[in-house]
């Protein structure tokens, strides 16, 4: 009998526990954010799920930006798609050419009823994801841009002042030779070669990466980088590389170790590498601008941004949708968008959120957070709004080969970069078909 | 004497190969055949538009310098993988059939690394000749070799034939010495009576018994090289320097996974799939001639 009575009990107790939890509506989110990352993006779901009590929002990770992509491209060929499904930024153009599988964020919104100002994200950031007509088609949930971050102790060594970190390319230069000179190995290095050195580059000196507004203006875009003033950059990188000054770490994000280990000194690569080196590197850093050269007019402009945005997949429930829709309204909250911007280090997602964030007096205690944001809160121009090309994983890839072999003595900067915008070229040829089809 | 079985029933000896069957049909048939449609097609990432082309998709690749180069990167990879693979692997079998005490513990170590999955067998490889920091090259620099994957060609291809063959080492290990354990001691020891020293055994006995073996793992070796090392050069140097370690396979790989680009990456798989049947009967037809089985 008692046991029968506990049972009872127990089963009622489950029941009334389980029962508003079955009554949620799911949505499926799909990311690419591991580590510590991950755990921010299971912390925004759960306290969602804790503000309310219709929706459930299921984060899942699953692998890299690419795997995430490749994993949800098969997932709605087989008819289950995710709801959310954050997509890298270089994957931007196929997505906004794949009409069918998505449902633009602004609609998402609309047809959810929420007030939805789309001039309440920071507009370089927001503008990359919005199309020509003016709507919203992706969520800015982690955006970050290219900066310059130095080992404070190292330039103290060198006899340099760890106050004043160098500002233009020829004072980077300058820099390495001293640290070289006091028995640096590795003085300066850089992630993403195309990122930074060049599409960055391209948007922080006025000029175009590509014509067409960067492929805004159509897919009728063709590259643009092998102009004079690249030229001009990349002859300085292979001086400094000939001399050990600048030293080449390898593709994608491969660099980013060999700083926060110590080994190299200077790197040129993502603000969202801020939380990296906090947590783990034995030495005071510092970050400040992307360098520049001076004597370029309209330098410094605004870099491009990177990171990732989170798409909605059609073909979905109408209640689901909505529920998506609560979720973004979540993350767009300030006090939300400026916790994950302290936390992260990637850019405030809304003015608002950057403005409580500079209220708190959080730059002033963590100097160097707000580095990203002041280069990203600029009125863009046509060339440096951003960059948004098909094809672009390849063209990136291109970029990368074609670079190596001026680092390697292969090819002269001129030969690689032509080489570069010819294959690249080809790419965007045949993605300007494919689009029209 | 007859030594082949015979069934009285019609539909027994079907039946009995129909698993079998199962599995060739639904893992190679079946997807050989995806391959050779989407092949002939364009499609966007998320399959919404979808064009017929004709063999526009293998013009390209054609078209393409840095893919006709690919081929000559594969070849070398290939032999240098086959070769070294089963070199170092009839090495070690030999070794290892000699070995008394402590056999098993010598052949289960060999074995070991059969079970570690491609990706980490590059990573693990990578890490050991990573430049500055990575344990071998830190010793190669002490020698004064300064070692740099990311920017020398040879290194980076040395680094990934490392990584494939020791991956594949145990597979070829395993068969060799089952084909050791399995030639007849008696003719070994009736030539060691008759005066011929371990070198000349090995060669004149030893090694045309162990034909029929070395020949089939030279067609798996050579299919492994081919089909299954992408994981390695994604890991370990992902296609650099410039294109000098993108081997058919990985770029398949790439323009598949990374790039999205499905007609092109199934227009490479059926270029690679006609290349392997081909240097497969190439294989039969000449190389078989000399073994003995």
């Amino acid at each position: 009998m008692k046991v029968k009575s506990v049972a009872l009990a127990s089963t009622l107790a489950a029941a009334v526990w389980c029962a508003p939890a079955h009554a949620r509506i799911e949505i499926q989110w799909w990311h690419a954010m591991g580590g510590a990352l991950g755990e921010w993006v299971n912390d925004l779901a759960k306290q969602f799920n804790e503000s309310q009590n219709e929706y459930r929002i299921v984060p899942t990770f699953k692998g890299s930006y690419d795997e995430s992509m490749t994993a949800a491209i098969a997932a709605f060929r087989a008819g289950n798609a995710p709801h959310i499904l954050q997509v890298f930024e270089v994957g931007t153009a196929t997505m906004m050419a794949s009409k069918g599988a998505i449902k633009p964020v602004g609609e998402v919104m609309r047809q959810a009823g929420l007030k939805f100002d789309p001039k309440a994200y920071i507009p370089a950031v927001a503008g990359y994801y919005t199309a020509p007509n003016g709507e919203m088609l992706s969520f800015p949930f982690n955006s970050s841009t290219t900066v310059f971050h130095y080992n404070k102790d190292a330039f103290r060594e060198a006899g340099l002042d760890p106050e004043n970190p160098p500002k233009s390319w020829p004072e980077v230069a300058l820099a390495a030779a001293k640290l070289k000179a006091a028995g640096h190995k590795c003085p300066f290095t850089t992630s993403w070669i195309s990122w930074t050195q060049l599409e960055s580059f391209s948007t922080w000196h006025n000029v175009e990466f590509a014509t067409l507004n960067n492929g805004f203006g159509g897919t009728a875009t063709r590259l643009s980088f092998n102009s004079p003033l690249h030229v001009r950059h990349f002859e300085n990188l292979a001086n400094m590389a000939k001399q050990g000054l600048f030293v080449y770490k390898g593709r994608g994000n491969s660099a980013d170790g060999t700083f926060v280990s110590g080994e190299c000194a200077m790197i040129t690569g993502s603000s969202g590498l801020y939380g990296n080196i906090k947590r783990n590197a034995k030495f005071a850093s510092g970050t400040s601008a992307l360098p520049y050269y001076p004597d370029v007019p309209g330098a410094p402009q605004n870099t491009v941004i990177g990171g990732a945005s989170l798409w909605v997949m059609a073909g979905k429930k109408p209640e689901e949708y909505k529920g998506v829709a609560q979720f973004f309204a979540f993350l767009s909250k300030p006090e939300v968008a400026a916790a994950s911007h302290q936390r992260t280090g990637y850019l405030p997602v809304t003015l608002a959120s950057y403005e409580l964030t500079e209220k708190s007096g959080f730059y002033k205690e963590n100097p160097g957070t707000d580095v990203a944001v002041t280069q990203m809160i600029r009125k863009t121009t046509d060339k440096s709004r951003g960059i948004r090309l098909g094809n672009f994983v390849q063209i990136r890839t291109i970029i990368d080969e074609e670079t190596e072999q001026i680092w390697a003595g292969r090819k002269t900067v001129k030969e690689a970069l032509d080489a570069a915008v010819k294959r690249g070229n080809e790419q965007l040829e045949r993605f300007q078909r494919s689009a029209k089809l | 004497m007859e030594k082949r079985v015979r069934f009285r029933s019609r539909w027994l000896p079907w039946l009995l190969i129909a698993p079998q069957m199962a599995i060739v049909l639904v893992f190679f048939f079946w997807p050989a055949a995806q391959a050779l449609y989407q092949s002939v097609l364009q499609q966007d990432a998320f399959g919404m538009s979808v064009e017929f082309v004709g063999l526009e998709n293998f013009q390209r690749l054609l078209d393409d310098p840095t893919y006709i180069d690919s081929f000559k990167t594969t070849a070398l990879f290939s032999v240098l993988v086959a070769v070294c693979g089963l070199s170092v692997a009839l090495l070690l079998a030999v070794m290892a059939d000699r070995v008394v005490r402590g056999a098993a513990v010598y052949k289960t170590l060999l074995i070991w690394p059969y079970a570690v999955a491609p990706a980490v067998a590059g990573v693990l490889w990578l890490f050991l000749f990573a430049p500055s920091i990575g344990v071998i090259s830190y010793a190669l620099q002490s020698l004064g070799y300064d070692w740099n994957h990311l920017l020398d060609a040879g290194d980076a291809m040395t680094l990934i034939v490392i990584a494939a063959v020791w991956k594949q080492i145990s597979y070829n290990f395993l068969f060799f010495l089952a084909g050791l354990q399995s030639i007849p001691r008696s003719l070994v020891e009736a030539a060691a009576i008759d005066g011929a020293r371990p070198w000349r055994r090995f060669w004149t006995i030893v090694f045309p018994l162990l034909s029929p073996t070395t020949f089939f793992l030279l067609v798996i070796n050579v299919v492994y090289a081919f089909f299954d090392t992408f994981a390695i050069v994604d890991a370990a140097t992902q296609g650099g320097p410039g294109k000098e370690t993108a081997i058919l396979v990985y770029k398949l790989y790439y323009d598949g996974f990374k790039a999205l680009d499905m007609g092109g990456s199934a227009a490479q798989s059926v270029v690679l799939m006609v290349i392997v049947i081909v240097l497969t009967v190439i294989q039969f037809r000449y190389i078989e001639r000399k073994v003995t089985y």
